[in-house]
Parts: structure tokens; sequence; C-alpha cells
């Protein structure tokens, strides 16, 4: 089915199953263990061995020499690969350095062994008996050192390097008001429950891996690249993420030592990377240093808004796409946008939840929030007075829906926004000083193809099969919502099965893109079984109404399971996009509002309430999505207060990898969380008429948080994440 | 995790005589700190000898007022004791602001004081540490530095001791009990129990090979108001940035301790002498001399100001 004009009245209209808020269907399965994790597939490959990863003690460099021969001997061993026994590897399209390293190391904790053994401890053990001297090699580590040589990179998932409309420069320097600040944004991990995990078993030279991943169809591709195989001999199974946040959009090297440790072992074999490993081994979000510009009229107006972002990565990367909402967010005349790739030698970076957007909209939010300061108007009336219908760098393109300030009213109202003080540190209670903030939301609609297929048996059951994953989201749920509303039967008649590549391809979880992409795939294809189901049972009207488990139309009505009598009816497709996301800008928006308290005495920051607005088309499943929302949320609590992977600058590596030295937030830094869906749909992003929501949790709730802790405590700080060590300086004497 | 015996031991002298003959032994408790190290190989022992089934786990008022506690009483049990909760409840204080409930549950009296450091190049096998490879030389010098020590620090080592507890222990002069291979006891002043790490900051303690904690007293009760003040990045379950141990009585008079500033429980009791005059006289006291990093110079007017908020609460 192809989507190139915008919806109109459809089945999915009729909200007798989407649009409620669901329970999640795979809930059960969870909370009674039942969900079968990608580690946890004894049912399927019984007798698994165990691998253990080895990674590289140094950032930068060459092994001299390896000795495996007292871990090979050691207990329960039964195999070693390294990049010498492994044969030709080619590196995945989605890779920027190799899953398996040596001679050559290009990072630190890169894979440079498999040590497979009969326990996980034997395997363990033996690891740290594989004796290995390297050649250390001069490496670059320091963002800040490096941003002299960073470049423009090639056009990449954030659009070109660099945008300019109007004359920035001179609209700038002409502005009445005034602002030029530099933000810094730290280096994350995902930090995920569930580590990167594959179990891999070879059936003659046919490969199924059970793994944690996001992007099924990426994942085969990239398998199948990297180890030589034709795609048709790679299956990927993933029915069960635990959480991947972007960090397992990639095939990465447990998936890839599994099937070469499986195969050197003759067995099946499942890896899962210890979680010291996982900060310097995966993929990270990079850090950034942004220089935002920003000038206006004296009553407010933009007249000029530039943002620049420097990034680093490996030789090969790409940059943190940070500038990206500044081409969208706010009107303005003059405007560049800017960003700038230097070569680290640290671990790839790469997507991180609201990639470009998270880190963007940490850095402009506050500068939004001090320009309002400097114009004497209130924050959010200064971005209502900014707001734009169009796209600000092609006037032609209106949005598709934009409801950014009724975000922010319908916010500020339910918040207590009016009780606000202006001046900062003005509200005291006890010793503790309190503030609100807010900032505006704003993550772009992706859509992707995405194809999935629908049986119908002789009992009326409706079964889905996609490729599609659920990392956490509920995408199970929605699409039980989908194909029961579409084909007129209740939830519990439908059945859903994710994640194998097996089945069609899907437009997987990522980029908030997977609701909206992979419900849209799943209509299309009950689109064409509801076809074959018309004609099974003889009816020719086009007004044909699948309703309560039954088919009508005029005066007959025959049961929906009918139509499969003579065997199974089965329908496969997929949804293919035209150009009206070109036409129209398809974003979602809205308002993050947070009071916090600042310790007086000790400059800890705690979180007392937070609101998310959020206007993101069709919300599919309100209790789905509003969990994506607080969750976000809560990772935006954490970027804003405490998550900071430390770089050690002469080692090049990620010093606090673990869950003890790396802080995300705990039960307690989170307090009362609200969050209202605007009532929307926009029929130009599918049939579903529906947007990502997921991502747009997190972004700006950063800004929000350092806005309130400005308004509290009058500090303001632009390097994140806003520890007590960097307002103390700012904080009054304490007697 | 390297393969080891295991034994059970059947009285506290038997351990202790097992211990110091049976080389790399290491006694087990509640294992919480221990049994993480071994899975990362930075403790490496041949031999555990589990002393959870000693009956040390109770809490026996001394002839002399105060409480003499089991080295194996939990960490949940002691806090919730109620003559600890009336008579020491700065004890009870530090115990529920560290680890979590779960972990609490599981911890000894006597294991919590023998918690290492979580200074991360300590916990990363790949970088020097003197205190995991005596003379690799200290990554944490010149490294991330944000967590560690500002005082009584050395060349070799500027790590921290983690817990909370002990300061508490630390404030109220606790004596810690031991018994030796031969047999003796022996009693520690909790002020000698923990060092400062020199030139050989692998030795945490002042314990001797094979010596068994077997019991923590505490002195007759101080009055006063009990303050244990912690301050970190994240509201629970995260080590002390500083930590701010009090007892202060009505006239302004008291005792004070740190943690997070130094390798050991850090208390000065010349600095208490100036308490009366508030907390920048009396943190001038305790950290003259300090040697901060860049990453950790903050900690100091951290500790005055934390001082300050207890002495200002105090004062109610």
């Amino acid at each position: 089915m192809k989507f190139d004009t915008p919806a109109t009245t459809n089945p999915i209209d009729r909200l007798k199953v989407v649009g409620k808020p669901t329970d999640r269907i795979d809930g059960p399965l969870k909370t009674t263990g039942r969900a079968p994790y990608a580690y946890e597939r004894h049912d399927v490959a019984p007798g698994a061995a165990y691998g253990y990863v080895l990674g590289a003690a140094i950032a930068k460099g060459r092994i001299t020499g390896m000795d495996l021969s007292a871990a090979k001997a050691a207990p329960g061993v039964l195999a070693i690969v390294t990049a010498e026994n492994a044969g030709k590897l080619t590196k995945g399209n989605f890779n920027t350095a190799n899953l398996l390293g040596g001679p050559e190391i290009e990072h630190y904790h890169q894979a440079i062994a498999l040590v497979v053994a009969e326990t996980f401890e034997q395997a363990r053990a033996a690891s740290s008996l594989i004796r290995v001297d390297y050649a250390r090699g001069k490496g670059r580590f320091d963002l800040e050192a490096e941003m002299a040589s960073a470049t423009l990179p090639k056009e990449g998932f954030g659009g070109p390097a660099e945008s300019k409309v109007g004359n920035f420069e001179g609209a700038f320097a002409s502005a009445p008001v005034q602002l030029d600040a530099r933000y810094t944004t730290p280096d994350h991990s995902h930090a995920m429950m569930e580590p990167h995990a594959s179990t891999a078993k070879w059936d003659g030279d046919q490969l199924l891996l059970w793994t944690s991943n996001q992007m099924i169809n990426w994942g085969k591709g990239d398998v199948a690249r990297t180890l030589g195989l034709p795609e048709d001999k790679v299956r990927l199974m993933s029915p069960f993420v635990g959480g991947g946040f972007g960090g397992k959009l990639f095939v990465r090297t447990d998936a890839i030592l599994a099937a070469l440790g499986a195969k050197a072992a003759g067995r099946p074999v499942k890896v899962s990377l210890q979680r010291p490993l996982i900060a310097n081994n995966t993929t990270h979000r990079p850090a950034t240093i942004q220089r935002i510009r920003i000038g206006t009229s004296k009553d407010g107006k933009i007249t000029a808004i530039g943002h620049e972002s420097w990034s680093g990565d490996l030789p090969g990367g790409g940059p943190e796409t940070a500038v990206s909402q500044t081409r969208l967010l706010y009107a303005g005349e003059n405007r560049l946008t800017a960003m700038r790739l230097a070569v680290l030698d640290l671990p790839e970076g790469n997507a991180m939840r609201a990639p470009g957007e998270a880190p963007g909209l940490m850095a402009l939010e506050i500068a939004m929030d001090e320009m309002a300061e400097k114009l004497g108007m209130d924050p959010v009336e200064f971005r209502a007075l900014n707001d734009t219908q169009v796209d600000p760098e092609a006037a032609n393109r209106p949005f598709s829906q934009r409801q950014l300030i009724q975000c922010m009213r319908i916010g500020a109202d339910k918040f207590g926004w009016a009780k606000r003080a202006k001046a900062p540190g003005a509200i005291r209670e006890g010793r503790w000083l309190i503030g609100m903030g807010m900032a505006a939301a704003f993550r772009n609609n992706l859509n992707g193809k995405s194809g999935a297929r629908v049986r119908l048996d002789g009992k009326g059951v409706v079964t889905v099969e996609t490729d599609m994953t659920d990392i956490g989201t509920g995408t199970y749920t929605i699409i039980a919502q989908t194909a029961a509303e579409m084909m007129g039967v209740p939830l519990d008649t439908v059945v859903v099965r994710l994640g194998d590549s097996s089945f069609p391809a899907s437009a997987g979880s990522g980029g908030q893109w997977g609701a909206n992409s992979s419900t849209a795939g799943v209509y299309a294809a009950c689109a064409m079984l509801r076809d074959k189901v018309t004609a099974a049972l003889g009816f020719n009207s086009a007004d044909v109404v699948f309703e309560d488990g039954k088919v009508r139309a005029g005066n007959r009505s025959v049961a929906l399971a009918d139509a499969a009598k003579g065997g199974e009816l089965v329908a496969e497709d997929h949804m293919d996009y035209g150009d009206l996301a070109k036409k129209y800008q398809q974003s979602t928006f809205g308002a993050h509002f947070v009071e916090v308290a600042v310790d007086a005495a000790t400059a800890e920051v705690r979180v007392r309430r937070m609101l998310a607005v959020c206007a993101a088309g069709r919300i599919l499943n309100p209790k789905s999505a509003r969990s994506q929302v607080i969750g976000a949320m809560t990772m935006g609590v954490g970027s804003a207060l405490m998550e900071d992977l430390a770089v050690d600058k002469r080692f090049g590596f990620f010093v606090n990898h673990d869950l003890a030295g790396y802080e995300v937030p705990v039960h307690a830094d989170i307090p009362h969380q609200d969050v209202i869906f605007l009532d929307e749909t926009d029929p130009t992003t599918s049939p579903m008429k529906a947007k990502g929501v997921g991502e747009l949790g997190l972004c700006g709730v950063g800004a929000a948080v350092a806005n309130a802790i400005h308004n509290a405590c009058g500090v303001r700080v632009r390097d994140y994440p806003v520890t007590l060590d960097k307002l103390l300086p700012g904080m009054p004497a304490f007697v | 995790m390297k393969a080891f015996e295991y034994t059970r031991a059947s009285s506290p002298a038997d351990a202790a005589a097992l211990a110091a003959k049976t080389p790399g032994a290491k006694f087990i408790a509640g294992g919480t700190n221990l049994l993480d190290l071994m899975k990362l190989e930075i403790e490496t022992p041949a031999h555990l000898i589990d002393v959870n089934k000693l009956a040390l786990d109770r809490i026996e008022e001394t002839s002399d007022g105060g409480l003499r506690i089991g080295a194996l009483v939990r960490n949940t049990d002691l806090a919730a004791d109620k003559r600890v909760r009336r008579d020491y409840a700065v004890l009870t204080r530090a115990i529920v602001a560290g680890a979590s409930g779960q972990l609490r549950n599981k911890a000894t009296t006597a294991g919590n004081l023998l918690q290492r450091t979580r200074c991360p190049y300590f916990y990363d096998p790949n970088q020097p540490c003197n205190k995991r490879k005596p003379g690799s030389g200290c990554a944490a010098i010149g490294g991330f530095s944000r967590q560690l020590a500002v005082i009584g620090t050395s060349k070799a080592c500027i790590a921290t001791y983690p817990g909370d507890m002990a300061i508490a222990m630390r404030l109220l002069d606790a004596t810690v009990e031991t018994v030796k291979p031969d047999g003796s006891t022996r009693k520690i002043a909790i002020a000698d129990f923990h060092r400062l790490p020199g030139d050989t900051p692998h030795i945490d303690n002042t314990l001797q090979t094979g010596e068994l904690i077997t019991a923590v007293t505490l002195p007759k009760p101080l009055g006063g108001k009990h303050f244990y003040h912690k301050v970190r990045d994240r509201a629970s379950y995260a080590f002390a940035l500083v930590s701010v141990a009090a007892v202060v009585q009505k006239d302004g008079t008291g005792r004070v301790a740190f943690g997070g500033m130094a390798h050991k429980p850090w208390r000065v009791e010349a600095a208490e002498a100036a308490l009366p005059k508030g907390a920048a006289a009396a943190a001038r006291i305790a950290f003259a001399g300090a040697t901060p990093t860049h990453d950790n110079a903050f900690k100091l007017p951290l500790a005055e100001r934390t001082l300050a908020a207890v002495l200002s609460e105090a004062r109610g």
C-alpha cells in the first residue's frame, strides 16, 4: 500500500480498540518471567556453552603478542576466538569500529577475544589468563582540544552539515538584544537494563541468532555482511528486548562473537556483555560543545538565530546532530546552523534516544530562557511570540500540525506557572530554594517503510507477523489493537509475533518512528486481508463492515471465521510513503514544566514536580504512551543532574563504566510526574494519523530542569550535568 | 573469578587460626563487597572461610552502659535496634543512608567496616593502582578524581573510604574487638582501625593476618542531637561526596566526623573544640593541609557548608 495522499476516514477512526489505554498484552509474560530474552533461550538452544568477551586494555595501538596457552588449558574451555583465527570479517554497514579488534586496536574495551567454556565462571576465569602485549599508540581523546581540527561532515541522518538563511552575521551584529553563549553536554551511556546479549546456534550452514536488537532487518544484513554469509543463511530473533535506547540499533560484538564461538565450539553459544564492558565496548551518545547566538528586537522578535555544534567520533563516524531542532523550532529571518565533527579515538558515538534533539535542546532551551530573562519576558511568552507555522528555512512548507503554543499554555495553566517568581532565588522553604522552569519539546516525526503478514484461521484468530520489535515500548499491544480494529475482533483474538527476520521487514524501533510506521504496515496487511475475506465470503459490496467478529453488508452478516473455513487466509503487505513528509514538515511538539528544590547549603538539587504536555498525533494507547513519556522524563532528569561518562583524557576511555559510577536516577529522584496528550490526529503521517512520542518526552527536559535550578538559586550552569560542584561557587554563603 | 576452596568455620578462634595457616584465605560474611571484587578478580582469595554460622549476631548492653554489637549483626537489624535508634541515632541514620534495603539486609557490621574503596581505577584491572597491585602506580592521580580524597592522601593513593556506618562509629569512639589466630583477643580503637594510604595503600586497616572481628562496642551514650547528613549526586543509592556525622549538645559543643574526604573516617578532635564558633572555624582546623585535586576541590567548601547546615539544624 502506498500512502501518498492525506488519510481520510478509515476503520481505525472507529477507535473501538485503538486509542484505548489497554494494558500491555505481554505484561503477564514479563511479570511471571516467561518472556524469553536472548540470553535465556534454553528452550530453543539447549546445551549452550558460555562465551565471555575480553576487551582491549588500551584505547589505541596494536596488539604485539597474545598468549592463549594458559587460557586454553583452563578448566572447561572449549574454544577461544580472536581476530587471528576468526577468518575474514567485514565491518558492518552500521558499525564504525570493528566488532573484533586485533592486531589494530581502535578503542578501549574493543573486543579482542571470546573465551567459550562449559560455564560462565570458567569462561570468565579463563579470559583473565589471556596474556596480551600492546604497543600503545597516540590517540585523540579531548573534544575541546580537537575543536579546531573539526570539519563539516558529509550529509547524513541529520541533513546537511550546514544551513544558512538570510544574513545571520549581519542581523545578529545589529540586533538590539543579543545572547552569545556556549553550552556543553557530556557523553552518555544508554544504561539499559538488559545488557547486549545473544545466543547463537548453527543448523548446518544456517545461523540462528537470538539477540537483543531493535532493528532486525538492519541486523540481519550486518550479521551476514560481517560473517560473509548470504542473507538467507542468517535468521535473527528478538522477540523481547530489555531496553535499547538506541544502543541496540546495531549489531554489536555479542552477536558476532556468539556466532563465531558457536562455530568454533561446535555447539550453541551465548554471550552477554558484562556491565563494566558496555560503556566502552558499545556505542554512546557523543559529547557536544555548542555555541548559540540569538538576536532579537527590543520587543523579543528573533531576528537572528545561530546554532553551531562540535562533536567527535572515530574516523568514519558521524556527528551528534545537535542543531537539528534549531532549523525548525523558532521563527527568525536570518539563520545559521552548523555541525562540525572532530576525530576522536574514544569508543564510537552513535544514536541514543532522541539523538540530536536531546542534547541540542538541552542547550537551545537554556539559551531561550536566558534570552527571555534579558528581555524581561516570561519564558512561555517569549517562545510563543517566536512560534512559526511553516518551516523557517523554507516558508512554502507548512507544518502538518503544530500545537506548540497550546502545549505551553495548557502546561502553564495546569502546572501553576503563574506562581513562578520572576526573580531567581526568591522562594525559600526551610533550607530549600524553590524554582520552576520550562522548555519547549520538539522531535521530528519519521516514517519508515514497514511490512507485516496477517493470518486468519478457521477459529477467527488473527495472527500478525512482522520483524518489528518491542523494546519495552508497547509494540505488541498497539499492533494487536490495530489488527483488532481493522478486522473487527476483540483484542484477545489477536496474536502478535514480533522480532523474527523470517517475518516481513518492518521499520524497526528507533527514532520514535516505530509506533506509527509499524502499525501502518499492519494496517496495510489488514486492508489486504479484509479484501480476501470479503471475496471469500462472497460479498461484493464496498460497504462491508468488520465488527464484533462478524462481516456485514446490508442485511447479511457472516462470522469472520467462516472466511477461513476452507483454509487459513494470509495477506502480506507493507506501507510505503510518498512525498507528504516533503510537502509538510511533520514534527511532534510538547512543553515540559519542572519544579526543583535546591539545598541552600549543599546545592543538592531535587526535582519536586514534572509535567509534560505532548502534541504528537493520535495516541494509539494512552497508557503505553504515558509510560514512554514518563520514562523519557526520567531520562531527562538523569541528563540534567547526573549522567556523565567521565573521559580519562590521558588513557582515552570512559572511567565510570559501571552502574555504580555512571549514575542514572533512582526512584527517590523521581517525584510526581504528569503527562497530558493533546487530542490530535495528523492525516499526513499515515492512515493511523499517529506520530512518534517516545523521544519527545525526553526532548527539552534537561533544559527545563536547568532553568528551574536557575530560577531557584540564581546560578546559571551551561555545562551538563548540573551537579552541585558547579552550583556551589555561585551560591550565597550559608551560615 | 578464580576458583576457591570453601570452609565453614566452627568458632571465631578456629576461623582465625584457619585463616592464618591457609595462604590466600579471606573471611566471608554478607559478601556484598567481596563477591563483586572477586568477579572482577580484584580480590582473588584461594580460600573462603564462611563465618556466617558463628554466633556473633547479637546486640547486648555492656556493663558500662554501652552496646556490644556482634560482628555478624546485619545492617538492617543494627539500624532498627530500639536502643541504637534511641541512644545512637547517628549510627542508625548513617546506616540507612548507605546502599539499599536489599544490601543492608545482607551486609554485616564487621564486613561494612572492611568495605574497600570505590575508586574507579581500583575497579578497572587494566589500570595501574597501588591499592590493587602494589607498585603499579596510581591512575587516579591526574585522572578522574571527583569522588576521591582531599586530605590524608599520599603520592601512592588518593582513594576514599566509601562507607557511612564507620563514620558514625568513629564519631562515637567505638572499639573493634577481635580474636587472633592464637586465640587471644584484642581491642582496637576505631580511630586506629582504618589507616591512611601512605606507601602501602593496599593495606586498608590494622588487622593482622587471620585476625577476625568479633564485635564492635559503643561506649555509653553521648546524649545531644544526632545528625548524619550525606551529600550525593542522586537522592539514594550513591556513595557520599561528603558526609557529616555529628552529635551536638545544647551548649553548642559536640563532635563531628566526615565521610567521603579521606582514606578513613575523618575526625579531628581539635576541630571539635571550634564547633561553638561555627562551621568555618571547625572546618579550617579539620581540613588544614588538605591536598585536593582540580576535580574534587569542591569537597572542601561543601564539607564546610554541610557542617553549617547541621549546626544550623542543631540550633533549631
